[in-house]
Order: structure tokens, then C-alpha cells, then sequence
């Protein structure tokens, strides 16, 4: 047998930079890098020329000075006398406010309907479609404007609940009054207020809020652990002890325990001259954007939710049933994975949008980031380059913050192969 | 066995019982009301519950728009006619602000001689669509071709053009109906060309500089066969070159020069007086023209090997993808005079398609991106193995498969890029969904007036995006190659 060697490297010719494959690729990502450096640099120094030609610097100090503006929805206390990056915060408090209650009341209105359009009923699922198409196909901006606009023109101004024979009367068994200024609900209030926990800066946090979310984080782990045990014990004598009351328990007691105790109880909201109070006046600014964006998204929900489930093959839930599984542990164990690694990508990029929509905040003079930061700290200020450059990338840490954890979580329900 | 048979049956019939009807509960409309609408409790319920959401609806809004007044001047005519025809306190639809405004919502402050100019490039624009959109079904493509060309004749008549333009639109949307006929792929001439055109129709000006941009193009194209010659893969990269520098750096002075030489042109309309739905299409179509090939670029450099092409993809793309679009249009409204040299000054409705163009690229990558991973690895190894190149095997195996399964993602990002177009309002233009309407309501005569501009606009919205989802499961529907 002959010795088959590699035939000798060909000494180095600058055309081998094109026509060899192996540098290509590198010279094609030098030319690349050049090209990029070239454009950043053409950009940076365009900045800094127009900049000197305005007679402005690229700088953040304006954050420290006193802002000047009222905001009408502070999460956290601010007056006017506080400093830009303040009400830039509040701003980001109250982006986040309308973008937690809109994802969370999306997801429960997208998985209903995605499950009512499966359903038998002919009508029921017809309504349905009719919905999501009316609002996946017309503009976001629209049902904004039109839910505003019902609440500030529709709905009479305060004083119509006032008097012994109103024009109006406040629904949900006297708790919630809707008006062309607010909204006014009901507040929680404590017979045994704890106190609260000072975070410094003016933010306080109560410690009932505290003693709640370490309980309800409590009853969960706690539950793992039943049902671990429960598991070890179906693994060991082939019967799964009933657990569902221990789960129930755990999760559900100490919080009742934590109400009786702290004495937790709804103050709803009284008309007290020319407007409610007791209760929480909410702005119909974030009422609308959040029903907006609840319809809007939760259309998108449906038809994601729906796809899930229609990519469950029947021939699953049938050999689950096969094995002798009950209905309920076949959703759990068979039916929901695989239904949920189709619906949770794209849910993630619904909660995205949702955060990104958010925005449009604009259109309803909701003081949210782009409001506070990206609107009236801008006008007053004159620092376009800097607000602006600052709420993208609040914004994109936002997106990536939220991206990223739940793609961590859908790293655990995804298909694990080979 | 048959005899023994016969003699233990006693009675064996031997004409065949005409069919029996199915019982009357179990036949027809009652069969499909208990199937469908009352098979359960539970059904029932929702059957109930849907019937009420109906019957609220109805009850609701039935008057309101049975007592639609479409002929008034103002809002407060409107409620005069209503409460002299219906009676007092009777609620009705204005629509006659539709009616009397009807021009804005459609052209915005486009001077009114000319709205035969907008209506023509939309007319051709249907017209170098047909041949792309509906390239194997000859029917479909005849009556899109016939129905546009009869819409636009008649409606640009209607709207006062001038006869030269009139018929020189004639022979150019008949002519391509019988060039189709004769052979479709003909009329994707056109298609290529129309950009041009629709740039030079909608915003006017000397003919020389639409022609001087193509002109670019034919040069670029003369140094790719040059170059071609002796350095085959040098010439994409002279090509790009040569175009760029003609187009940056000539292409301007010579338009100038030969619009001196030789006047040819239109009334040229500035962006300002854009608006309605004329900005809304103008924005989404070219944002849906220049979004999919780049996204497609971007998809490929995200996939690429090489280390740098890749991470900068995905730095672009999830930068885009991050921010809110309201955020990327003030920087075109605010901070793009910061980035451009000290003095340039550059057309707004172009930097927002820039944009809105960017920022559904993004997620155009990302939908296309998952074509390409839904790809049988098989198929690149086919491609390897057949010896084509990294172009070629992307063009004849890879890209066609791929975009046929992102088909409903493309289609919906352009729905959404479509409905985003109502956002350029919050940086001064003339939307037709808040600009045109602020506006219109900013008149005394329509001060407060809010439903019927939203519910026409709405409607218009609808149809649009309704069509484009609808045409996506057409495409494919025709494009499915597996038989299940």
C-alpha cells in the first residue's frame, strides 16, 4: 500500500484570500469589521460634530436636577421637587404596573377563548373568532383611542353618583364607580397594620406584603415537597397517596390565617363631595391602556394558546387513557408538556410586545417611561440624544431581563432529545 | 348448507325496504341545533350566553346605526336631522363626516387636482403585483389585472385626469393585461421597474431622478459583467460599488443637469401634504418591500459560521427587537440630525420607512430564522453533496423551502407592520387613525365626533389586514408539496 498522505499545503498566495475557502470567510469578516468600524466611527464623529455645532455635550447630569412636573400616578412618592432620574423610575414603575396586569389578564382571557374557540358550540365558537379577528386585524393604536374615548365621553363625571336618586350607581355590589376622571375601587385596608419596612429613598414596602409573598412562596415549596414525597411513595407501593387536600392546605391557609390575623378587608370607595375617596382612585388613562392591551394581546394569546392544543395529536390523550390514566393527570402529565413547548415561545414574545405596546401609552397621557422620560423630562430638558438613548436601553433590558427568564423556563419544558 | 338454510329460515325476504327517513330528531336543522348548540347543560349555557352578548349588541348599536345620517355639514345638523326624523333624544351615526371629509382620511393634504396621481399608483401597483402575488393561477390573475385597470380608469376619470395621462395609463394597464395573457413572467418587468414609477407618481418632480437611480442600477449591473469576466468573485462587490458611488455621487448633479437639458416632469408634492390612508400604504408597502429581503439577509447572517457576521446579526436584531417602535421613530423624528453629517436634511416619511423598515426586518429574521431551523438537516447535506455553492444552495434548496413554512409568520408580520404605520402620527404625520381625525375634529363643524372616524378607519384597518391573512392561507394552500 502506498502512503496516502495529505497532499502538502500550497505555499500562501494573497488570491487564495478570495478563492480559498478556508480565507475567505476571514477576509470577508475583516472587510465586515472594517465596514462597521468605519460606519461607527462616521456616525460618533457626525454626533459629536453636531453636537459642538449646537453647543451641547453628551451628558447625564440632568438626571440629578429638580424636575418640575407632577405625575398623576406615583407608585412610589415623587413630587416635583425631586430629580429627573426619579420620575424617570416612577415612569419605569408605572410601565411595568401596566404591563404585569396586562400580561397576567391577558394570559386568563387568551386561554379562555383559545380553549372556547375548540369548543363543540357552534355559536360560542363563532363569537370567539369573530373576536380575535377583529382584533388582530386592526391597529392597536385604534382600540386604545375608542376605549378612552368610551370612558371619557361615555361615563358621567363624579358627581352623577351624587344626591337620593343618582343617574348612576356604582356596580359590583357598590365597589367600583366608573367615572369620566377615574375609577374608583376599592382599597385593601388593616385593622392590624404591622408597619412597613423602610428600603430608604422614601420606598417603603408593609410588612404584611412581605409576610404574604413568604408565605405563598412557603406554601410552594412546601407542596413540591408533598408531591416529591408523594412520588417516592407511587415509586415505592404502586399507590399514589391523595394529596390534593395537602396542596390545597398549604398553599391556601396561611394566607387565610395571615388575613384574620393582620384583619385584611376591602374599603370600598365613598362619594365625599365632589369626588370618591376611601377607595383607590385609579386613572381611566391606565384602565383603558390595560383594557386595550388585554383585548388586543389576549386575541394574539387565543389563537397561540389554540395551535398548542391543536398540535397535541388525539392519538396522545387516547393512549394516555389507555394506560389508565385519569383525565386530570392527563392534562398534567401528557397533554399540557407538549401543548405548553408549542404555546410557550411565542407567549413570551406576546408578553414582549405587550411590554413594548405598552408605550403607546402616549396616546392616553399615561406617565409611563417614554411619558416621564422619553416625554416631559425631554421638552423641559432639551436632551433628546441622552433621554432618548436612555429609555431604549431601559427598555432593552427590560425585554432581554424578561426574554431571558423565560427562556430559562422554557429550557425546562422544552423536548429533551437525544 | 344453502337448502338446509332454507328450510330452517321460514320467511326470507326478497325486496329490498325503501330507505326510512331518519327521525325527525335526529334529521336536518333540529340534528344540527342539538349537535351544535344544546348537545349539554354546559352548551346550552353558552348558547344562552352567546344569544345575550348578540341580543346586547343589537339592542345596543341596531338604532344607532339604523339612524345614520350621511348628508350633513356638521355634527350639530347631524343630531338636528336625527331628532326631527327619529324623534327627540334619539341616538344616530354622523357619517357624514365620512362623506364630507372622506378626501382627508384618503390623500391627506394632497393637492385635490392631483389625487388621480396617488389613485394611478396604486392602480399600477395592483398591476406589478399581479404577476408576483399570483403567478399560478391565470384566473385569479385576470381578474385582479381587469378589476384594477377598470377601477382605476374609471375612478381616476372620476377624480379629474388630465387626457394625455389618461391615456397613456390606458395603454400601459391594458397592454400589461394582454403581455400577461401572452406570458406572465413578462410582466415582472414591470414589477421591477413600478418602485420608480410609484416614487415618481406619488411625489413628482423631474422624471431624471427616478431615471438617474435606476440608471444605478444598469451600471451596476454593466460593471458585474465587466468584472465578471476576469474576477468572478469580485463583481457583486464592483457592482455595489459602482452603483453606490454613481447613485451617491453623480446620480444627483445629473438628474439637475439633465432636467436643464431637457424639462420633463410632474408637479412635484412635498411630504408634508401626505397623509390618510395614502400615507398608511405608501409607509406599508414600501416597508413590506425592503422589510423581507433584508430580513431574509439578516436570517442568514444570524445562521452564518462566521463569528462576527453572526453575533453583529444578533446584536442588530435583538437591539431591534427590544426597544418599542414608538422609541425607534423619534429617533428618526429627533436624533437622526444628530447621527448625519452637520446640514443634511432628509425627507420624514423616508426616514420613517427606514425604520419601520428595520424594525420589521427584525422580526422578519427571527420568523425566517425559524423556517431555517425547521429544515431537515438532510436538506444542506443534499445541497453539500450535489456541489452547490453556499449562494446557490440557499437560492435553488434552502430558501425556497424555508420561507414556504414561514409563510404565516412573514404574512403576519407585515399584518403588524401595516397596523404600526398608525404610530408615525406620534411623530407629526398625518395617520389616518389620530392625525387625520384630531384634525378633522379640530373644526368646530366636527368637534366631537369620535365613533364613525373610528369605525371607518377601523373598517378600512380591518379589510386590509383581513385580506392579507386570508391571501396567506391561499399562498399556502397552493404552495403545500406534501399530500396529507
Amino acid at each position: 500500500m502506498t502512503d496516502v498522505s495529505a497532499p502538502a499545503n500550497p505555499p500562501f498566495r494573497p488570491s487564495m484570500l478570495i478563492y480559498d475557502r478556508r480565507y475567505r470567510s476571514m477576509t470577508f469578516q475583516v472587510i465586515v469589521f472594517i465596514l462597521v468600524m468605519a460606519l461607527g466611527w462616521w456616525l460618533v464623529n457626525n454626533t459629536i460634530q453636531n453636537l459642538r455645532a449646537l453647543g451641547k455635550d453628551f451628558d447625564f447630569g440632568f438626571l440629578f436636577q429638580r424636575a418640575g412636573y407632577d405625575i398623576p400616578q406615583t407608585p412610589i412618592p415623587y413630587t416635583s421637587d425631586d430629580t429627573h432620574l426619579r420620575a424617570a423610575i416612577v415612569g419605569l414603575l408605572n410601565t411595568l404596573i401596566v404591563s404585569v396586569l396586562g400580561c397576567i389578564a391577558a394570559t386568563i382571557l387568551g386561554v379562555t377563548v383559545g380553549v372556547a374557540r375548540l369548543s363543540n358550540n357552534w355559536l360560542f365558537a363563532r363569537l370567539m373568532t369573530v373576536y380575535v379577528e377583529m382584533f388582530r386585524n386592526i391597529p392597536l393604536l385604534l382600540w386604545i383611542l375608542i376605549i378612552y374615548a368610551l370612558f371619557t365621553e361615555i361615563l358621567p363625571p363624579p358627581n352623577a353618583y351624587r344626591g337620593d336618586d343618582p343617574a348612576w350607581s356604582m356596580i359590583l355590589f357598590d365597589n367600583v364607580a366608573l367615572t369620566n376622571r377615574y375609577t374608583a375601587i376599592p382599597e385593601l385596608g388593616m385593622t392590624n397594620d404591622p408597619g412597613s419596612l423602610d428600603l430608604g429613598a422614601r420606598v417603603t414596602i408593609s410588612w404584611a406584603t412581605i409576610s404574604f409573598v413568604v408565605a405563598i412562596i412557603a406554601g410552594f415549596l412546601v407542596r413540591r415537597a408533598i408531591l416529591s414525597w408523594a412520588q417516592v411513595t407511587q415509586d415505592r407501593t404502586g399507590v399514589r397517596p391523595t394529596t390534593w387536600w395537602m396542596s390545597l392546605a398549604v398553599m391556601v391557609v396561611p394566607s387565610l390565617l395571615l388575613i384574620w390575623y393582620f384583619g385584611l378587608h376591602l374599603v370600598p370607595p365613598e362619594l365625599k363631595g365632589f369626588n370618591f375617596s376611601g377607595g383607590l382612585n385609579v386613572q381611566n388613562a391606565l384602565v383603558a391602556l390595560w383594557l386595550a392591551l388585554t383585548l388586543y394581546t389576549g386575541a394574539f394569546i387565543a389563537e397561540i394558546v389554540r395551535a398548542g392544543i391543536l398540535a397535541v395529536s388525539r392519538g396522545q390523550s387516547e393512549a394516555a387513557f389507555a394506560l389508565g390514566l385519569r383525565p386530570n393527570r392527563t392534562m398534567n402529565l401528557v397533554i399540557l408538556p407538549q401543548a405548553l413547548r408549542v404555546i410557550i415561545p411565542p407567549l413570551i414574545s406576546q408578553y414582549l410586545n405587550l411590554t413594548k405596546n405598552s408605550s403607546l401609552a402616549i396616546a392616553v397621557g399615561y406617565m409611563d417611561l417614554r411619558g416621564t422620560l422619553g416625554g416631559t423630562t425631554l421638552n423641559q430638558t432639551g436632551r433628546e440624544l441622552e433621554s432618548i438613548v436612555l429609555m431604549m436601553l431601559v427598555y432593552l433590558a427590560l425585554s432581554l431581563l424578561i426574554s431571558g427568564g423565560m427562556n430559562v423556563f422554557n429550557s425546562r419544558v422544552k423536548l429533551k432529545e437525544r | 348448507m344453502s337448502e338446509m338454510h332454507a328450510e330452517t329460515v321460514p320467511f326470507v325476504r326478497e325486496t329490498m325496504l325503501p330507505a326510512a327517513p331518519p327521525p325527525a330528531r335526529e334529521a336536518g336543522a333540529i340534528r344540527w341545533l342539538r349537535n351544535n348548540l344544546f348537545s349539554g347543560p354546559v352548551n346550552t349555557v353558552l348558547t344562552l350566553l352567546g344569544l345575550a352578548v348578540i341580543w346586547f349588541l343589537i339592542s345596543h348599536f341596531w338604532a344607532w346605526f339604523a339612524h345614520s345620517v350621511w348628508r350633513a355639514d356638521s355634527l350639530a345638523e347631524c343630531r338636528q336631522i336625527i331628532a326631527e326624523t327619529w324623534g327627540e333624544g334619539a341616538s344616530g351615526a354622523c357619517f357624514a363626516v365620512i362623506r364630507e371629509r372622506w378626501h382627508q382620511y384618503m390623500f391627506g393634504f394632497y393637492p385635490p387636482e392631483l389625487y388621480w396621481r396617488p389613485l394611478m399608483a396604486f392602480g399600477l401597483l395592483m398591476v406589478a403585483l399581479a404577476p408576483v402575488l399570483f403567478s399560478e393561477s391565470r384566473t385569479i390573475r385576470r381578474t385582479v389585472l381587469i378589476v384594477s385597470t377598470a377601477a382605476t380608469l374609471i375612478l381616476s376619470v372620476a377624480l379629474g385626469i388630465p387626457m394625455p395621462a389618461l391615456i397613456l395609463a390606458a395603454i400601459v394597464m391594458i397592454g400589461a393585461f394582454f403581455v400577461a395573457e401572452r406570458h406572465a413572467p413578462w410582466l415582472l418587468i414591470f414589477s421591477a421597474l413600478y418602485p420608480f414609477l410609484g416614487v415618481w407618481l406619488l411625489w413628482g418632480g423631474s422624471v431624471w431622478g427616478p431615471l438617474m437611480v435606476l440608471a444605478s442600477f444598469g451600471l451596476g449591473a454593466l460593471a458585474w459583467v465587466i468584472v465578471a469576466r476576469f474576477a468572478p468573485m469580485l463583481s457583486a462587490v464592483a457592482a455595489i460599488l459602482v452603483a453606490l458611488i454613481w447613485w451617491i455621487g453623480f446620480s444627483g448633479n445629473a438628474a439637475e443637469d439633465l432636467q436643464g437639458l431637457i424639462p420633463l416632469g410632474i408637479t412635484p408634492v412635498a411630504s408634508d401634504q401626505f397623509g390618510g390612508f395614502l400615507l398608511a400604504i405608501t409607509i406599508g408597502v414600501a416597508g413590506i418591500a425592503l422589510s423581507l429581503p433584508m430580513g431574509i439577509v439578516l436570517a442568514l447572517a444570524r445562521r452564518s459560521d462566521m463569528f462576527l457576521v453572526k453575533s453583529l446579526a444578533v446584536m442588530f436584531i435583538e437591539f431591534i427587537r427590544g426597544v418599542p417602535l414608538i422609541s425607534l421613530l423619534f429617533v428618526a423624528s429627533l436624533l437622526l440630525n444628530y447621527f448625519l453629517p452637520p446640514g443634511t436634511n432628509f425627507d420624514i416619511i423616508l426616514r420613517v420607512i427606514i425604520m419601520v423598515t428595520v424594525f420589521a426586518a427584525a422580526y422578519m429574521a427571527e420568523v425566517i430564522r425559524g423556517g431555517l431551523a425547521a429544515l431537515p438537516k438532510g436538506q444542506y447535506e443534499a445541497a453539500d453533496a450535489l456541489g452547490l455553492d453556499y449562494w446557490k444552495a440557499q437560492r435553488l434548496i434552502i430558501l425556497p423551502q424555508a420561507l414556504k413554512i414561514s409563510i404565516p409568520g412573514i404574512v403576519s408580520t407585515f399584518i403588524g407592520m401595516f397596523k404600526d404605520t398608525t404610530l408615525v402620527t406620534f411623530v407629526g404625520l398625518f395617520d389616518p387613525l389620530k392625525g387625520i381625525s384630531d384634525f378633522v375634529r379640530a373644526n368646530f363643524a366636527w368637534k366631537g365626533i369620535y365613533w364613525e372616524p373610528f369605525i371607518f378607519v377601523g373598517a378600512i384597518f380591518f379589510i386590509i389586514c383581513f385580506s392579507m391573512s386570508r391571501y396567506s392561507m391561499y399562498l399556502e394552500r397552493r404552495l403545500a408539496r406534501d399530500h396529507r
